[in-house]
């Protein structure tokens, strides 16, 4: 399950599909889950003529989450001992995400990852790094 | 985050593992959990967020009696002056998200019983490019256990803007996001 440090050399890359056509009902299910309902992600009326944005848009955190599972399908369970992100783009309904863990280091047990999530388009929508204990 | 007490909850976690898309059954089947490393069923990265449905002040949940911001018979179910901020500000909601960190001290079991304390961080400005001026605060949570241990620690980044992000294209790539 866990990565093994012998293996890993700096420059490999694992990447992921997170999401294929994101659904907004997926963005329902994560107000529900996580209890941020703000209505900017799931209240298309009042995102188009109150806050003036094109259509709903993903939680930020939404983003986070699935990059996450790229992540922990890459390290292991409850192998994470950082993670974390900027976010650089709005994600959309319909949007396709494709998620990169970099090798940046791997040391004293500890390997470092730089991370990036990118839409449909090519657009980085999340960029960060991540640290994970290691076999030897 | 500011829920006093934020008990950690294998239905939950179930919940919070499908809305982000994962089948990992560390998350929800207690029996397979138990031959996996972590032991049990643990809670995936960025489950803690979820402590804002312990939080009894939430300010983006509908709560009974009150008026909410959303849409009803009107577009939105509160009056307000124009020209309010974009992002969240154009919509009354609480800005938009422009980072999380998180530093894991230990896994995030089913039946911890965790305590949020949260201290404001930083703030500062920034002139952005398609949402005006930017106003930033950060605000680190710490989690702790039953036993007062740390668990994880939380530091967000929240950003106001001026007004709604500017749209390259209908359905494009925008600037920041949202909690």
């Amino acid at each position: 399950m866990a990565l093994s440090a012998a293996k890993l050399k700096v420059g490999d890359v694992h990447s992921a599909r997170l999401v294929d056509d994101l659904k907004r009902t997926q963005i329902v299910q994560y107000a529900g889950a996580s209890g941020d309902y703000n209505p900017l992600h799931t209240d298309e009326i009042f995102t188009t003529k109150v806050a003036g944005y094109p259509a709903v848009f993903a939680h930020g955190m939404l983003t986070m989450g699935m990059t996450g599972r790229m992540l922990t399908d890459l390290v292991g369970d409850a192998r994470l001992t950082k993670y974390g992100v900027r976010f650089t783009s709005q994600v959309w309904p319909g949007d396709t995400l494709d998620s990169t863990a970099t090798v940046t280091e791997v040391a004293d047990g500890i390997a470092k990852f730089d991370v990036s999530t990118k839409n449909q388009n090519g657009v980085e929508v999340l960029s960060g790094y991540a640290e994970a204990r290691v076999d030897p | 985050m500011a829920a006093k007490t934020f008990p950690i909850e294998a239905g939950h976690i179930m919940m919070f593992a499908r809305a982000v898309g994962d089948p990992n059954p560390v998350y929800y089947d207690a029996e397979a959990a138990k031959t996996t490393e972590a032991g049990g069923i643990i809670a995936p990265p960025t489950f803690v967020q979820s402590s804002a449905q312990f939080d009894p002040d939430y300010f983006l949940r509908p709560k009974i009696g009150q008026p909410w911001f959303g849409s009803g018979k009107n577009p939105t179910g509160i009056t307000r002056a124009p020209g309010g901020g974009g992002g969240g500000g154009g919509g009354g909601g609480g800005g938009l998200h422009a980072e999380q960190h998180y530093e894991y001290h230990r896994p995030l079991r089913a039946g911890d019983v965790l305590t949020a304390t949260t201290f404001p961080g930083k703030t500062w400005e920034k002139e952005g490019k398609r949402s005006g001026k930017l106003v930033f605060s950060e605000s680190v949570t710490e989690y702790r256990d039953q036993n007062g241990e740390l668990v994880v620690t939380a530091r967000g980044v929240g950003v106001r803007t001026e007004r709604p992000v500017e749209q390259p294209a209908p359905s494009a790539a925008g600037k920041k996001e949202e909690a």
